[in-house]
């Protein structure tokens, strides 16, 4: 059962000054991918908390509604707790296609830039 | 679970299944016991110990998150609640499941890239070391014993019921033991060792579901509707079976506890500490990404899974069968096991002790998980950085958390074996509103709001941990009902079970209002770098 990975990679990167740190915060660059996150993580994680809660209040609250048979003895509680579950694996694929296509490879630019030597 | 329920299993069936049960679970322990001396061999540094030395991939800290996760509690506790209270039992696994995007889209990756060893790294940051570690470190150790007491007095009582055991001093030796077991795994094996029996017990976990699973839908022709329909006949409730009401819907307050319950599963999960270290095990804030994806499927298709576990226990096994054996439920699962193979056949008992140790294995890699991130809290926040104040050594740090988790191991037997007889399966919902009121504001506040302050964070950490304890401290989980941990006294005024819908807004709240009201100024040059560190990766461990 030996782990194939690597050795840890134990070259030091440059770790940025005080002063690097604040004058990246307000750079253009950062604010781009501050708001390429929060734009997607913060209004998704509004929704889906929302959808969540929705599907709680309907539980308590809507007993007709949710004990609709739909399909045999499948009702309506069931497709929307199976719902939850869609949604779940949906909204986690989808926002890491977004973070591979926008936010790794800005992230990335902004790391090496400085850790590098320049 | 008190032992007057909990006969049936213990006095016919598992004493004959006895000799079968104990060799599986001897099988299991052997094994682990091996992979954790031999990832003791391999811990050198404090980055192996805390972290598993960051070197394991994405789907291997997948497999573990979920071999974290997936305690005897969503296991047998949500198969025994589906098999007993229908769809409601089912409402648990939603809210489980759905709270990882709150790790996934906020709190993973930022805490891989600014943190090292602990939450406590993260909350801290920006803010004055000595305070702020201090409430970290407290408020990590109380959610890991309110957890670990939960399942380790579960412990006592599953495996008692399975053994066949009843006598006190055999339930006192089943807690003793899964103690000493989960202090060998932490000391020896620190976080390699720890990550490695949680992989072997999701590997397990899964299989056995998925067989149990398969084993179901095959009765009835993988047809769902009449998996369903049977249920809710043999349950004797009719088609309420089959729709949320039953545990939940009883009464106004009973409806308000459900949504209590249901914040603090949401939002809890991305504030448990034994969870967030986990992400120090990848090596990239991407690994950590995509091991929350794996979780995410492998929890997801868990969950579904205890579906068809739940409703098939209620189709197949009378309801009295499964009350007589444990009132909770919790042998719904073992118990369909001997069903589906036959209850007087080979087949029907490898079935059982096969899930019986599967169930065994679950505890113990849970409590494992619990160990660690309590007795490295202990070490790297309150050791290392509040009384060493950052001037003890790496090996210093590590020798503190291993003496740390035998502390706390020996701490949990001893509460553990006083609580066998106590019903603390409501702990582990304390733990979640816990971590909700307590941590995840902080968490967030910490890396999204400029204008936090240390004030803030204390007020944050304290006034939620002491609000949720304080209020089920006044609840019916402690006293007032036949329920409660102490069922002869009355002192609740409190009527909700789960604090979380007013200690979550209060521990929210209190972020705020402590940083506004305190004079001090949040330190600009901290947290920008927090915040680029945390988004980018820069300069991270």
């Amino acid at each position: 059962m030996a782990t194939e990975t690597p050795p840890p990679s134990k070259e030091q990167h440059r770790l940025p000054s005080a002063e690097e740190f604040v004058a990246e915060q307000s750079s253009a660059e950062f604010g781009e991918l501050r708001r390429a996150h929060r734009s997607f993580a913060f209004p998704v994680t509004v929704g889906f908390i929302a959808w969540y809660l929705l599907y709680v209040l309907l539980s308590n609250y809507a007993d007709g509604f949710m004990g609709t048979k739909v399909v045999g003895n499948i009702n309506v509680a069931f497709v929307l707790g199976l719902a939850q579950f869609l949604t779940t694996f949906l909204i986690a694929w989808g926002y890491s296609r977004h973070a591979a296509a926008d936010l790794d490879p800005k992230a990335a630019a902004i790391k090496s830039r400085m850790e590098g030597d320049a | 679970m008190s032992p007057a329920q909990s006969t049936l299993l213990a006095a016919g069936e598992a004493s004959q299944h006895r000799p079968l049960i104990i060799t599986l679970f001897a099988v299991f322990v052997a094994a682990t016991l091996v992979i954790t001396v031999w990832a003791g061999r391999q811990t050198k540094d404090a980055a192996d110990f805390y972290a598993g030395g960051r070197q394991f991939t994405a789907f291997q800290n997948g497999l573990a998150v979920s071999g974290d996760y997936m305690s005897a509690a969503s296991f047998l506790g949500i198969a025994g609640a589906i098999a007993l209270f229908g769809y409601d039992g089912f409402l648990y696994s939603i809210g489980f499941l759905v709270a990882w995007l709150v790790a996934l889209l906020l709190v993973a990756e930022p805490l891989r890239n600014s943190g090292r060893y602990t939450m406590g790294d993260v909350l801290a940051y920006r803010m004055r070391q000595r305070p702020v570690r201090t409430a970290a470190g407290t408020s990590t150790i109380v959610v890991s014993i309110f957890y670990l007491l939960a399942q380790m007095a579960g412990a006592g009582v599953l495996v008692s019921l399975l053994l066949g055991i009843t006598s006190d001093a055999g339930k006192i030796g089943i807690v003793a033991l899964v103690g000493v077991l989960m202090i060998v795994y932490v000391t020896i094996g620190g976080m390699k060792g720890t990550t490695w029996v949680q992989m072997v017990k999701a590997v397990l976990l899964i299989a056995g579901a998925l067989l149990l699973t398969f084993l179901v839908l095959l009765k009835f022709h993988f047809n769902v509707s009449d998996l369903l329909g049977k249920a809710a006949d043999n349950s004797g409730k009719g088609s309420p079976f089959l729709q949320p009401g039953l545990k939940y819907g009883a009464t106004g307050t009973t409806k308000l506890d459900f949504l209590s319950l249901g914040l603090a599963l949401v939002l809890g999960t991305a504030g448990l500490p034994h969870i967030l270290i986990r992400f120090y095990t990848v090596p990239t804030a991407k690994a950590a990404r995509k091991s929350v994806n794996w979780a995410i499927g492998l929890i997801g298709a868990f969950y579904l899974m205890t579906l068809a576990l739940g409703f098939g226990a209620a189709a197949l096994i009378k309801p009295d069968e499964i009350i007589a054996s444990n009132k909770s439920g919790n042998t719904a699962a073992p118990l369909l096991a001997l069903h589906l193979g036959g209850v007087d056949s080979d087949w029907g008992a490898i079935l059982l002790a096969s899930i019986s140790a599967v169930a065994f294995a679950t505890i113990l890699a849970v409590v494992a998980g619990l160990t660690l991130a309590s007795s490295s809290s202990f070490a790297h926040d309150i050791y290392a950085n509040v009384i060493k104040k950052g001037t003890a050594t790496d090996k210093e740090e590590v020798r503190a958390a291993r003496w740390a988790s035998v502390g706390i191991g020996a701490v949990s037997i001893v509460l553990g074996a006083l609580a066998r007889d106590l019903n603390v399966a409501g702990l582990v919902a304390l733990a979640f509103a816990v971590a909700a009121s307590a941590n995840l504001p902080t968490i967030l506040y910490s890396l999204f709001w400029k204008r936090f302050t240390t004030s803030g964070a204390l007020w944050s950490i304290y006034g939620g941990l002491v609000t949720a304890v304080g209020l089920v401290l006044f609840s019916p989980v402690v006293s007032g009902k036949e329920t409660s941990m102490f069922p002869h006294v009355d002192f609740h005024w409190f009527p909700l079970e789960n604090p979380g819908i007013i200690s979550i807004p209060v521990g929210f709240l209190l972020g705020v209002v402590g940083t506004l009201l305190s004079k001090e100024r949040p330190d600009a040059a901290k947290y920008a770098e927090l915040e680029v560190r945390s988004l980018t990766g820069t300069g991270a461990h």
